[in-house]
């Protein structure tokens, strides 16, 4: 069976000798999409009701895809672990969200867009996919507005903007500090609009626990009733999965803690391939660790850089000093320093490094000795301390609520922490995986981000995949299909089931000593310490060896108090730590394959003398899609070469 | 820090709950709220013990999953604050600590501290939303909003739909949760055309789901983490009366 599933599902997007295609449209690449559109089949407005499309994830990408495909007529049943679609994590994201408006005349457009995404992504994101995000970008602007979305505005009445993440346009539109919240309730009201019409049916509280594969396409999930425990089937048209990245790999991240990988590892294990793991965003300014206890990191929203000093003290024996006491010409803004171009809003990966520099020569503050300052000194006497606190008032009362410091008297202390991943499904330019039927969207897949994302860029790609690229694109699909082929009656469904109810009973009848979470700490430490901000050929080996013995022990001595036919938050923890276990070792494996540095991934080996990232063009401008080999089975590399067309690979500099 | 911790033990919805007190040590000041029960739940789960069941899920005080009320207070004593936000720096070494899930008939509880929270979605679905079909938005500069109006919006918007004003009102009334969305919406030019059916077709929802009137005690603007304000209430009000006359009056009523 492994053999046909593996056979089938390359017929539709893998070719020989491990190439990938990403069915991209061709010609002129402003024109691509709109062909491609052109070129899509549709679907008869009274055919549509016939075909039922399982959506799993709630978050920008799924509430908006299940909002519109409802709209549009098709059956949809729309998954979430959460108590309520409105509490995903997009929920979370601060800063705000890009846009090739250009409503500030300032030079921006859609190519401007375009080429800042594929070269802060370090040349590792596919031009097609790239472009179309920043074209669909408008669209997005105004469906939000149109949704009641409170945008930030100028008093003429018009959008407000700003520049983010060192953006040299203000092309970011934000509702104060809380613009995910605002733009997810906007996608949450929609979805609730087709729940009350009967064209969505919502499934709070449950999580998917496998996916269903018939005749090499994918056709169902399985599923567990978070409040019940019941085990349940579920059969589809096709299976879209928005369901977020696996920062939580590594236990401490600025993630909710119900993040998790599940779907997508349950998706590769069924054949699914997963690309560039390695690429992992560590965001510069989060509220430092403070204890063995930490449960997860807080992010303070990257607007911060705009008019805060990132500094040390220059010398090693000042660290203990109260920051007051440090005059200016013993500290060390080491960002102005280093990049006097960009200063403080040098990209993401970038500052996170610098930090780390720091910090590893014994220059870092505060107790751990793992953080830096962020000072607001400058700003409150450049601006008036009305200024900053309306730009960044509600920031500075969480940094005060969390660590009890005031940072209008002292400046803030923050570290990088796990924040995004750019890796996730493999899928083509339709956004499906190489198994067919399988739609993979937002931070799930890995397409538009390449080896780093920009800030304000992933409330804009969940929205774009979902409100307008995959509705298209799995209509297409659709129309290659006949609804309702499969029933739950089929081998292969009732196969799926009994596969999960033995995982459960595994799990809860291991009877061990450690509890889920230990585990989880234990690996997150790990992946921290060997495949975080800076990796090593040592380092990863030794990851190599330790993931593998550390799941071993996971299987033998984990503790799952409690039944299943209950609601049960150890087994789900369980769960999730079960298939991090096994996907950790991937994105290992992927870091180690790739013998350069780019975005994200920064191996030691491969870096400057003035120790920046050095990119590997010749031998690593591809995307590394992982097959999974079956258990205790090493995966197969697929390549998918990027040829850039549009923009010229340079080596990034922001000196 | 060491604490007493009295904690709510109930199986699922059918099952009688009772208090349960456990002992904690070693919990520092600058663990959060969250990171103390997570301390008891490994100790539980270390004596082979069933841990807490609470719900949980950003820890940063913005998607409303956490809950709780602790020593009587809705999200506990820290005026515009979370649950997962509250520190123990709040606590004294030695305190005892009562903690209980968020009570009132339209919020069922699940499993100990956990509540089902469903009829806030219903509440949605009756009309808090602007009816815009994907793609057909005009471009969004083409409607100006001032600024004074998308600051008040976003004031109403800022509701997490937790849940706090309910466990704090004494009637379990939803107005305050009910207002803000409303509130939002109506505020804004994009909802003028469905104002008056949004508010009286969330009201009447909102009273089906058997949540309580408000009798003016303003314990939900005290609680609420968003420090949203009750004005909202009295304009929705205004708006709910207005909208029902007119209702009566010119649009035939709907079965
Ligand atoms: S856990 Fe999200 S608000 Fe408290």
């Amino acid at each position: 069976m492994n053999a046909e599933r593996t056979s089938s599902a390359k017929d539709a997007s893998a070719g020989g000798n491990g190439t990938l295609n990403s069915h991209c449209p061709t010609g002129p690449i402003e024109t691509r999409w709109d062909k491609h559109r052109f070129d899509m089949k549709l679907i008869n407005p009274a055919n549509k009701r016939k075909y039922n499309v399982i959506v799993v994830g709630s978050g920008l990408a799924g509430a908006a895809a299940s909002a519109t495909m409802g709209e549009l007529g098709y059956n949809v049943d729309c998954f979430c672990y959460q108590d309520s679609p409105r509490r995903a994590h997009s929920i979370a994201a601060q800063g705000g969200i890009n846009a090739a408006k250009n409503y500030q005349n300032d030079g921006d457009s859609v190519f401007r867009l375009f080429y800042d995404t594929v070269k802060g992504g370090d040349y590792r994101a596919r031009e097609s996919n790239v472009y179309r995000l920043a074209q669909v970008s408008v669209n997005i602007i105004d469906q939000c507005a149109a949704q009641g979305v409170p945008f930030a505005r100028e008093y003429g009445g018009l959008l407000a903007n700003r520049s983010f993440g060192g953006a040299q346009v203000s092309r970011t539109f934000y509702a104060r500090g809380q613009t995910g919240q605002q733009l997810l309730l906007g996608a949450y009201q929609a979805l609730e609009r087709q729940i009350a019409t009967g064209k969505v049916t919502m499934h709070p509280r449950t999580e998917m626990l496998e996916l269903i594969v018939v005749d090499g396409r994918a056709r169902g999930i399985v599923t567990r009733d978070m409040v019940s425990g019941e085990i349940k089937t579920h059969v589809a048209d096709c299976v879209v999965l928005a369901t977020g990245g696996y920062g939580n790999a590594f236990y401490l991240s600025t993630n909710a803690k119900g993040c998790n990988a599940m779907a997508i590892w349950r998706a590769h294990r069924k054949g699914a391939f997963l690309a560039n793991p390695c690429f992992t965003q560590i965001h510069p300014t989060c509220i430092p660790v403070k204890g063995k206890y930490q449960s997860k990191l807080t992010l303070m929203s990257e607007s911060l850089r705009n008019d805060g000093r990132v500094w040390v003290p220059k010398y090693e024996d000042d660290i203990g000093k109260a920051p007051g006491d440090i005059p200016e010409e013993e500290r060390d803004y080491y960002l102005e320093r280093r990049y006097p171009a960009f200063g403080n809003l040098v990209p993401r990966d970038v500052a996170s490094r610098a930090a780390k520099a720091v910090c590893d020569e014994g220059r870092g503050v505060g107790s751990t000795g793992l953080g830096v300052y962020l000072d607001f000194e400058e700003a409150v006497g450049r601006l008036g301390k009305q200024a900053v606190s309306e730009r960044y008032g509600n920031l500075f009362d969480m940094y005060h609520h969390i660590t009890d410091e005031d940072p209008y008297a002292v400046p803030m202390r923050i570290f990088p922490a796990v924040h995004y991943t750019m890796g996730g499904l493999w899928v083509d330019y339709n956004l499906m995986s190489n198994l067919p039927g399988l739609f993979v969207l937002g931070e799930a897949n890995f397409s538009d981000h390449g080896a780093n994302r920009l800030g304000a860029s992933a409330l804009m790609q969940g929205l774009a995949d979902g409100y307008f690229v995959a509705p298209s694109t799995v209509a297409n699909y659709l129309a290659t299909v006949t609804p309702g082929a499969v029933d739950k009656g089929h081998e292969d469904v009732k196969a799926a089931r009994s596969t999960v109810k033995e995982r459960v009973s595994k799990l809860l009848g291991v009877g061990g000593k450690r509890s889920p979470d230990s585990f989880h700490r234990e690996l997150g430490l790990l992946c921290w310490d060997k495949c975080g901000m800076a990796r090593s050929e040592s380092g990863l080996k030794d990851a190599l060896e330790k993931i593998p013995a550390l799941r071993e022990e996971f299987w033998e001595n984990v503790r799952v108090m409690g039944t299943g036919e209950q609601f049960n938050q150890e087994l789900e923890k369980a769960g999730r730590v079960a298939d991090f276990l096994e996907f950790s070792e991937l994105m290992v494996r992927d870091a180690l394959n790739r013998e350069e540095s780019c975005g994200g991934h920064f191996r030691e080996e491969h870096a400057t003398e003035e120790g920046e990232a050095k990119r590997n063009d010749e031998d690593f401008c591809y995307v590394a899609a992982w097959e999974h080999g079956g258990d205790g089975n090493e995966p197969k590399l697929h390549k998918e070469a990027l040829n850039y067309e549009y923009c010229k690979l340079t080596q990034r500099s922001y000196k | 820090m060491k604490l007493k911790v009295h904690v709510w033990r109930q199986a699922n919805a059918s099952s009688k709950g009772k208090f349960e007190t456990h002992e904690v040590s070693d919990i520092s000041p600058d663990m959060s709220f969250l990171e103390m029960l997570d301390v008891l739940n490994e100790e539980l789960v270390d004596h082979e013990k069933e841990p807490v069941a609470f719900d949980h899920d950003c820890r940063e005080g913005i998607c409303g999953t956490c809950s709780l009320v602790i020593n009587g207070e809705a999200h506990g004593p820290q005026r515009a604050a979370t649950t997962c936000q509250l520190h123990m720096r709040k606590f004294d070494d030695g305190d005892e600590i009562w903690v209980e899930p968020f009570r009132a008939g339209a919020f069922p509880v699940i499993r100990d501290l956990v509540v089902d929270r469903k009829a806030f979605d219903r509440i949605i679905q009756a009309g808090g939303f602007i009816t815009a079909r994907t793609g057909s938005a005009c471009d969004a500069n083409e409607i100006p909003v001032s600024k004074e109006i998308a600051d008040r919006a976003m004031d109403a918007a800022a509701c997490i739909g937790c849940g706090a004003c309910v466990a704090a009102c004494p009637n379990a009334s939803a107005m305050l949760f009910t207002a803000a969305k409303v509130r939002h919406l109506n505020m804004m030019p994009q909802g003028q055309p469905e104002r008056e059916v949004r508010v009286r077709n969330m009201v009447s929802q909102m009273d089906a789901e058997g949540f309580g009137a408000c009798s003016n005690h303003f314990e939900c603007e005290a609680a609420c983490p968003k420090e949203i304000s009750v004005e909202f209430i009295a304009e929705m009000n205004r708006e709910f009366l207005g909208a029902m006359v007119k209702a009566d009056n010119t649009v035939p009523k709907r079965g």
